[in-house]
């Protein structure tokens, strides 16, 4: 096997890195893939919870890194699907634990026992995020339709060019269509126009989310959820296969049909 | 005397000690370089060193690979000295030093620039991302946009083929003569010479072509271009 390795970065915190990460690694292992998850935010580590296996680490990255553990023994398996694995942070260390060059050496020894390496990335541009994208193949760059995250996603591409990584891919997370449509949030297009990267995919904003990552069940898990058919879509497109945009249009919904008729719109 | 010319030169400074390597390939001079601080590793160990390579264009898992090599010699790398714009590039990327106390000449210039005669213009074929800042000490065209968050800083004009939303800074030297240009001209500050401009949001629907310049009282000013 060789592993195809993507890191999800944002440059801001809190734009949906992890749920993200989860949310993809469940959409691939559904086809039928062997994914590992990296947790790459050592010292906050999240993505445990968010999937979760919070109860069930034993060993860490720091561990695999350090030599106290074999990598196999720090891949916690997830027991809803057949092949899906996290590889936890350390949460009593730090950044500097770890340095990129241990990341590329894992990252390659990841390689050879799975098909997707999914790395978490901590929020900002300093030690953590040089690690996490140390070893990528590729880098999907996460943003929010909000000015500021936006930016910060700018300065993250600008910084992936000088490193000369392949061109980074865009999701943008916790779009509002309404709200798109009032002019009080930033389209897609807004977005896109700015960062001029390849777009894989548009994930609405879901209070569902929430619930799921406190759940540790990622809403990709749920075939109901419009956001999780979003995060379902990502996968595909990162498998190569070309898959449309979901309708987000709220034309069509029950509440917009109310409001037109209603004329409180 | 020996007949091999020592690969690089080592001399002591005030914080530390400046490595400057001789011409030539990188693939040779490394394991010299490596294997003098090994043979030598009691004057090296804890040593603050600054390397000047010269004009070698160094890229940063090759530059992370030295500084990972030199530390486990108990070196700590902390400036590249370069003439080469990729490497000095590098080296900020890392958060090393690109100069140290005392600038070579070569080093006012931030970016090389090839001799055009009477001035001298940098082209740069990219959008410039927040957080970049370009500065030249001649003109600068872009071919691309210049998003929010970036820096154009130019001792000349500045042509921007695309849209300009950064901060656009045209004759920083201080010529009023200076020049802005830009296919869609709504920059988060225009500056020319020791004048500031801010807000200048676009009013037309559909960019148009701009020009900026400081007019007879010395005030920023736009200007459509149109098709005569």
């Amino acid at each position: 096997m060789s592993a195809k390795i993507v890191t999800i970065t944002s440059g801001k915190g809190g734009v949906g890195k992890t749920t993200a990460v989860a949310n993809i690694a469940v959409a691939l292992a559904s086809e039928g893939l062997k994914v590992c998850c990296l947790d790459g935010d050592i010292g906050l580590r999240n993505l445990d919870v968010v999937m979760g296996l919070e109860n069930r680490i034993v060993y860490d990255l720091v561990d695999v890194i350090e030599g106290r553990c074999r990598l196999r023994q720090a891949m916690i398996r997830d027991k809803r699907l057949p092949e899906m694995y996290l590889i936890p942070a350390a949460q009593t260390r730090d950044k500097s634990a770890v340095s990129p060059s241990d990341m590329v050496r894992l990252c390659e020894e990841l390689r050879s026992e799975v098909d997707w390496v999914l790395i978490d990335s901590p929020a900002g541009i300093e030690r953590g995020f040089r690690n996490a994208i140390a070893g990528a193949d590729q880098v999907v760059i996460i943003t929010n339709p909000e000015v500021s995250a936006v930016r910060d996603a700018d300065r993250v591409i600008g910084l992936l060019e000088a490193e000369e990584k392949a061109s980074p891919a865009l999701i943008i997370n916790r779009l509002n269509p309404f709200m798109v449509k009032n002019h009080d949030m930033l389209s897609a297009e807004d977005v896109l126009d700015l960062l001029a990267i390849e777009l894989i995919g548009i994930v609405p904003e879901d209070e569902n989310v929430i619930v799921g990552t406190n759940r540790g069940t990622p809403i990709a898990l749920d075939p109901k959820s419009k956001a999780g058919q979003a995060f379902r879509n990502v996968a595909k497109r990162l498998l190569g296969q070309t898959v449309q945009f979901i309708d987000l249009d709220t034309q069509g919904t029950l509440w917009a049909r109310i409001q037109r008729l209603t004329g409180t719109k | 005397m020996d007949k091999l010319v020592t690969p690089f030169q080592i001399k002591g400074l005030r914080d530390g000690l400046l490595i400057t390597l001789a011409k030539g390939e990188w693939e040779l001079l490394e394991p010299a370089l490596l294997e003098h601080i090994r043979s030598q590793q009691a004057f090296f160990s804890g040593a603050r060193v600054a390397l000047d390579v010269g004009s070698v264009p160094f890229r940063v898992n090759e530059l992370s690979a030295l500084r990972d090599k030199l530390s486990e010699q108990g070196v700590s790398l902390w400036a590249i000295l370069s003439e080469s714009p990729v490497t000095e590039q590098t080296a900020q990327l890392l958060g090393l030093a690109t100069r140290i106390s005392k600038p070579r000449p070569e080093e006012q210039r931030k970016y090389a620039s090839e001799d055009l005669g009477e001035e001298s213009a940098l082209f740069v074929s990219k959008t410039v991302r927040s957080g970049n800042r370009i500065q030249f000490p001649g003109h600068v065209v872009v071919m691309g946009d210049v998003n929010p968050g970036a820096e154009i800083i130019a001792d000349g004009n500045i042509i921007v083929w695309g849209r300009a939303r950064g901060l656009i800074h045209a004759g920083a030297n201080g010529n009023t003569d200076a020049v802005i240009c830009a296919l869609d001209l709504s920059p988060m500050q225009l500056r020319i010479a020791d004048e500031l401009a801010t807000n200048l949001s676009d009013l037309h629907e559909k960019p148009v072509p701009e020009i900026a310049t400081l007019n007879g009282e010395g005030k920023l000013s736009t200007e459509p271009w149109q098709p005569s």
